[in-house]
């Protein structure tokens, strides 16, 4: 290990900080033969960046030289930025070394395209089966699947992964046809279809086997870039709908663009990264997975943009005030999880609680709710509360009075707290 | 008012909850020994630790709650707050006295202080699994040191058995002077005290750890400013998720060689 080492690991951990995904949850893969790691259960953020984003595993690109010039893209063959490129051996030692003293869950390993997606494919997989094979390595895989690399190589890939992901990047073939004239939108979705087939075949043959091997077991995810071309909120959504659905995806990742580049066919260096919107894209999101929300309820074609100020949950309660005032102690959980201010945990709490006793806002108020944003929308004849008619815009209002929005700072160029 | 006074561990806990049934005391007040303070107008009774005593508890509670319930009475009695046990006991006596299972009527302040601060450890219990770091000695023992807020050792020992099976470790907890340790093949508790020159602060490094260690620590850094992107920063956010309490045995949040 030598200074070589540290110079590749400064440029290829770079290169590899916009594929926003650090998930390592989902995964089956246990411990078997005392070996090291384990990937089983809830995903560990064993650090978190200057810019709060969570440091989960090990993320680099085994080479930034790459023959495609996308114009969103760091590593673009027209870039002129230093490259470098690591052996086998360099990122099993880093992956076993890092993982021993507990700094990371495993490995995100991708990759500029050098000479052919099979060439580049056949290189990446090289790196997972020794880790798996000879260094009988339990820990968490994720591994890019390069859109053109052939069936087998994906095949491969998926035996030793615990995810697979394949990045459609921009949200239509326009604007990929604009940026990455070298790709195509069906590159990303033939992989995908076919990744998602043998997940769903690898599940069907696991409850036959037992000993079936596992196959991609967290599933696949996709990113997309957002506010480096015109999309609305609606076409994002659409797309992440389609995908969660059609494609079984585990998740959707959007990361807000960081300019890079005097292209004029992007934002101009020194543009803010669109924070905000990124946030209400995954809240929005988070919405669709874990609150039953459907995404015409969100946004719709007269409607496209999610509203910045508040976030959706709010904003779609304002747009359906003829559903509240809810009554807690009879709602159904569904609904419950629809009270802005109410959280999939506190509404199950709700639920389970008011078995025993009716609850009143005294106890919601110790759950932990967001008790500024949910009284307006809570029935409650017992206590301190008056229930007026409020039109949406004055509650929204008061709601926007009482709270500080965690972006300001960001907002302002003059104002830099830290 | 009685004062039942214990050992300050789990068993001994449980035996003062089996003798306030057994004597039925007014107003109970358990207390550890060690924050025992002797009243000449106040009654105490001396708790001794019976494991027959303990057992029964345990296993009456776990006929009345789930598991999950009793694992939480446990995560809640190691965040070791000032008068929690008083807490427990008005859990486990609404428990008992209940015929149905009364963990999730959180209309009651007993239980939902109990969940709430069951939730508090456990996410220590997560942190500490996310900020261990070992550091890899001259003779192969991989060692860490840390200060959790709560006794989180015994919760955390078994996710660090499955995942490191195939390297010896030690895990420190200066504040409470123990630690877990894994010799290839269990995880015992060990009872020392490590002097801070020799462990964390890193002084020393190069006497007590492995070549290759400041190696790796060094990568380490270089990985964790590279991955930073300036442009997105947040500090707030960025200290949420990682306290400055917990920065002390960190590599990555010391200041750069």
């Amino acid at each position: 290990m030598n200074n070589r080492v540290a110079e590749k690991l400064s440029i290829l951990a770079d290169a590899a900080k916009y594929d926003v995904s650090c998930s390592s949850s989902g995964s089956k893969r246990k411990n078997e033969n005392k070996g090291l790691g384990n990937a089983e259960g809830m995903g560990i953020c064993h650090a978190y960046t200057e810019d709060g984003r969570c440091v989960s595993l090990l993320k680099i690109l085994l080479t930034n030289h790459c023959i495609f010039d996308c114009a969103y893209c760091v590593s673009r063959k027209s870039n002129d930025v230093k490259r470098a490129a690591f052996t086998v051996e360099e990122v099993v030692d880093l992956t076993m070394s890092f993982y021993r003293r507990n700094y990371i869950e495993g490995l995100f390993l991708s990759s500029g395209i050098f000479s052919s997606p099979d060439y580049t494919m056949e290189r990446l997989v090289r790196i997972a089966k020794k880790l798996r094979t000879e260094e009988n390595f339990n820990g968490y895989i994720h591994l890019k699947a390069i859109p053109g690399a052939s069936d087998e190589l994906l095949k491969e890939a998926g035996l030793y992964a615990d995810r697979l992901s394949v990045n459609i990047e921009m949200p239509t073939q326009e604007s990929l046809a604009l940026l990455a004239p070298d790709k195509k939108q069906e590159d990303v979705i033939k992989p995908m279809t076919y990744l998602k087939n043998e997940i769903i075949a690898n599940k069907e043959e696991k409850t036959l086997f037992k000993k079936a091997p596992l196959f991609a077991p967290a599933g696949q995810s996709t990113q997309m870039v957002v506010g480096a071309t015109p999309e609305n909120d609606f076409q994002i959504l659409k797309l992440s709908d389609a995908f969660y659905k059609g494609m079984n995806l585990k998740r959707v990742y959007y990361s807000g663009y960081v300019p890079i580049s005097n292209d004029n066919r992007l934002p101009a260096i020194g543009t803010p990264v669109p924070m905000v919107r990124e946030n209400r894209l995954y809240q929005a999101d988070w919405l669709m997975r874990f609150y039953g929300f459907g995404v015409d309820e969100l946004v719709s074609v007269d409607d496209p943009h999610l509203d910045m100020q508040i976030d959706p949950k709010l904003s779609w309660a304002l747009k359906n005030l003829d559903q509240f005032p809810v009554d807690i102690n009879k709602a159904d959980l569904d609904l419950l999880k629809r009270i802005p201010g109410i959280g999939v945990q506190s509404a199950h709490k709700i639920w389970e609680a008011r078995k025993f006793n009716k609850l009143s806002w005294d106890h919601l108020k110790k759950f932990n709710i967001a008790a500024n944003r949910a009284k307006y929308f809570i029935q409650n004849k017992v206590t301190d509360l008056v229930q007026k008619d409020y039109t949406p815009q004055q509650i929204k209002n008061f709601i926007l009075a009482q709270s500080e929005s965690k972006y300001i700072a960001n907002h302002s160029p003059q104002l830099q707290l830290f | 008012m009685t004062t039942l006074v214990y050992d300050g561990t789990f068993e001994g806990f449980l035996s003062a909850v089996f003798d306030q049934y057994y004597y039925k005391f007014e107003a109970p007040q358990v207390v550890k020994e060690k924050d025992f303070q002797q009243n000449i107008f106040a009654q105490h009774h001396t708790v001794v630790t019976n494991a027959v005593h303990s057992k029964r508890v345990w296993e009456g509670l776990q006929k009345k709650l789930s598991n999950e319930a009793t694992e939480q009475l446990y995560q809640t009695f190691l965040s070791e707050l000032p008068g929690i046990e008083n807490t427990l006991l008005q859990y486990i006596q609404y428990a008992f006295d209940s015929t149905a299972a009364i963990e999730t009527d959180y209309s009651h302040a007993a239980v939902l202080t109990v969940q709430q601060t069951a939730k508090k450890v456990w996410r220590e219990k997560h942190r500490m699994e996310a900020f261990v770091r070992f550091q890899q000695t001259a003779d192969n023992l991989y060692y860490a040191i840390i200060e959790p807020d709560y006794d989180v050792l015994p919760l955390i020992a078994p996710h660090f058995k499955t995942r490191y099976q195939d390297q010896l470790w030690l895990i420190y907890d200066s504040k409470r002077q123990y630690g877990i340790y894994y010799d290839g093949t269990a995880v015992s508790q060990v009872q020392m005290s490590f002097s801070d020159e020799a462990g964390g602060t890193g002084k020393n490094i190069k006497a007590v750890y492995d070549e290759k260690e400041e190696v790796y620590q060094q990568l380490w850094q270089l990985y964790f400013k590279s991955v930073n992107i300036p442009a997105r920063k947040n500090t707030k956010l960025h200290l949420q998720h990682m306290p400055a309490r917990y920065w002390k045995y960190l590599p990555e949040k010391k200041p750069h060689p």
